[in-house]
């Protein structure tokens, strides 16, 4: 576990809205947490908690109002040149959450898809361009006719293949999948998912996944974090972070999962988090600390050595 | 109850087969944003005709001064004030073509053979003995022009401005929203008025005066949907691939705006052709010998009494393509964008 390598280290990241202002929003407070090569890393929490506009900050979306974003070792933020962002831009890429609004409607799909290829130069002929975009709507398990069509003529399950198509065409090492299967119906989630899980193995993928269908996460993620109102509470192997759930939040985040099982559900208690339960002193520090090896918990000193005692 | 005992047996049934391959067949026939438009456009009758009508006008604007055997601006006093008169629709007579004036008392006369004139004036001739004609088509041909070109430049100043004041945002954004707002707080005739006195009458100073403020309104409609188009999935997807900001706003912002840029502009050619009436009606549009049907409705407006076609006909002529082209614009807006309608 130790010996693996780090391919992104997000450092204190902080995105702030109308910093300064009265209406000043902590979208991602002080987050810090590394991304293995080759892990799938999930990232879950509530609506409006800050996971996408992590994710988003990450890939540069937004510029990070603090700390720092080091991808094998170099910093994504601050000025870079265009080689720089380009070279940047390949090896990142981005799934977005609507399949509905993240395809223009006036470009075929194979322009969609080969925008990539365009821009990075990746084909040299005509031909060798629609070669390649016929090759990834295969791997992506559409067919190679669906090339000349427009995107309001496929359904989401097939829009979101060809987004995951488009990712792909530039042939990167780290993807930030942005909610990909919040928008879907329950049938063509597990296909996407599935999808992705095969793109990963064969392509030695490493993935950001953000999402809030706790069950999908838990299927595909090596690593699950936990977001809550712009801070990351808790940060665990995916089975450890079910099994044993240290922060009061996590706890009730599990305690919402839904059973498909009528006589358990009956005596399902549904568990709610209030953030003053933890009665931190005024100047208590709250740190993100390990309480076992790899697995963090934001929690104050005396909280600490309780859940040290709790998960002996 | 017959039919009650018919029993069906299981082994009637065979599982259909569903070839995996065919699921992601798509049937129907592809169809771009044009061809889809178009569809939609036919069905609305009133622009189809309007369409037909325009061309026509287009047509006519530039054949129409050649097919009389008299120029617009020649000048034949022998023949002036003649009504209109159309070889085989003479004898016709509930037409207005058969070259009679009513004299103050009621009283018919045919003023061409009372004046002993063997010619053909399909509308009439005017105070100077020019062929109506012909001038009402040319003047047709310079309002068409003027129009257009000020719509053109509406649109290019407007997209341009509009796409950078909303794509660069903040304080670039406000510092170009405010200009605008100065340019609009000015009343729009003002404007217009003193930049014909400095730049003296003619088609180009027109067509500038009517842009100098025209555009804005376009700047404003493109700001808005570069703002709308800014947070949406496809521009940030773009963005992570590296896409120039350039390439961003011509390949995936402005190929969206086409409705809403072509409403826009279509909206703005009936308001020119107005303005450009306005204008010359007032005495600051085109000089003579030259013609718009500003300027022919300003003349005719003086003999309206002894010689109504003088003025009834261009009046009809700026009617005609008014109502045409607010037609086709409203047909193009419920095609071209089905969320704006109503």
């Amino acid at each position: 576990m130790a010996q693996r390598e780090k391919l992104l280290e997000i450092k204190n990241l902080k995105q702030y809205f109308n910093e300064g202002k009265v209406n000043e929003v902590k979208a991602v407070d002080n987050v810090s947490f590394d991304i293995f090569k080759g892990e799938v890393m999930g990232l879950v929490g509530e609506s409006g908690c800050g996971k996408s506009t992590t994710g988003r900050t990450i890939i540069r979306l937004y510029d990070a109002t603090g700390g720092e974003v080091l991808y094998d070792g170099v910093n994504v933020h601050g000025k870079k040149s265009k080689k720089q962002l380009k070279d940047f831009n390949r090896k990142m890429q981005m799934i977005f959450q609507d399949p509905y609004a993240s395809l223009n409607p006036r470009l075929k799909i194979a322009d969609v898809i080969a925008e990539g290829i365009d821009i990075h130069g990746l084909a040299k002929t005509k031909q060798e361009r629609m070669e390649q975009v016929y090759e990834l709507l295969e791997t992506v398990g559409l067919n190679r006719e669906h090339a000349n069509r427009y995107p309001h003529e496929f359904s989401g399950g097939q829009r979101q293949r060809i987004g995951i198509a488009r990712a792909l065409a530039v042939q990167p090492e780290f993807i930030i999948a942005d909610e990909p299967i919040s928008a879907l119906d329950v049938s063509i989630q597990a296909q996407v998912v599935n999808l992705m899980k095969k793109l990963q193995k064969e392509k030695n993928l490493t993935y950001l996944f953000i999402a809030h269908d706790l069950s999908m996460v838990k299927y595909i993620s090596d690593r699950i974090g936990v977001m809550y109102f712009g801070k990351m509470v808790e940060l665990a192997p995916a089975d450890e972070l079910y099994k044993n759930p240290l922060h009061p939040y996590t706890q009730s985040l599990l305690s919402a999962i839904p059973a498909p099982d009528p006589i358990s559900e009956r005596t399902r208690k549904r568990k709610s988090y209030d953030p003053a339960s933890h009665n931190y002193e005024p100047n208590e520090p709250v740190e993100f600390r390990e309480v076992t090896p790899g697995h963090f918990v934001l929690c104050s000193e005396k909280e600490f050595k309780q859940f040290k005692v709790q998960s002996k | 109850m017959s039919n009650k005992n018919i029993t069906i047996s299981k082994d009637l049934f065979t599982p259909a087969h569903i070839d995996p391959a065919n699921s992601e067949k798509i049937a129907k026939k592809s169809l771009n944003f044009w061809q889809d438009s178009w569809l939609r456009v036919r069905k609305n009758k009133g622009a189809v005709v309007s369409l037909v009508v325009l061309a026509i006008m287009l047509i006519m604007a530039f054949v129409g001064p050649m097919i009389t055997p008299y120029d617009f601006d020649t000048q034949n006093t022998k023949h002036n004030n003649l009504p209109p008169r159309i070889q085989g629709l003479e004898d016709v007579e509930w037409l207005p073509f058969d070259g009679t004036l009513s004299r103050r008392d009621g009283t018919v006369y045919n003023a061409y053979e009372v004046r002993k004139i063997d010619a053909y004036y399909w509308f009439g001739t005017d105070n100077l003995g020019r062929d109506q004609f012909a001038r009402i088509w040319k003047g047709t041909q310079v309002s068409l022009f003027i129009a257009f070109m000020a719509a053109l430049i509406d649109m290019a100043i407007g997209v341009a401005y509009g796409a950078v004041s909303g794509y660069l945002g903040g304080k670039v954004d406000g510092v170009m929203q405010r200009i605008i707002e100065v340019i609009v707080g000015i009343p729009n005739l003002i404007v217009v008025v003193l930049m014909i006195l400095v730049l003296k009458p003619g088609i180009i100073p027109i067509i500038i005066a009517l842009t100098i403020t025209g555009w804005t309104s376009m700047a404003r409609v493109v700001r808005a949907q570069v703002l709308k188009f800014k947070g949406q999935e496809f521009v940030l997807a773009a963005k992570t691939l590296g896409a120039s900001n350039s390439s961003i706003i011509f390949k995936h912002m402005i190929p969206n705006m086409f409705g809403v840029i072509i409403i826009n502009t279509m909206f703005s050619i009936p308001n020119a052709i107005f303005f450009e009436a306005f204008l010359s009606f007032i005495g600051l549009g085109l000089q003579e010998p030259n013609a718009s049907l500003g300027t022919l409705v300003n003349s005719g407006f003086k003999s309206m009494i002894a010689f109504p076609y003088q003025m009834i006909i261009p009046s009809l002529m700026i009617a005609i393509i008014m109502v045409c082209f607010n037609l086709v614009a409203d047909g193009l807006r419920d095609a071209l964008d089905p969320k704006m309608r109503d």
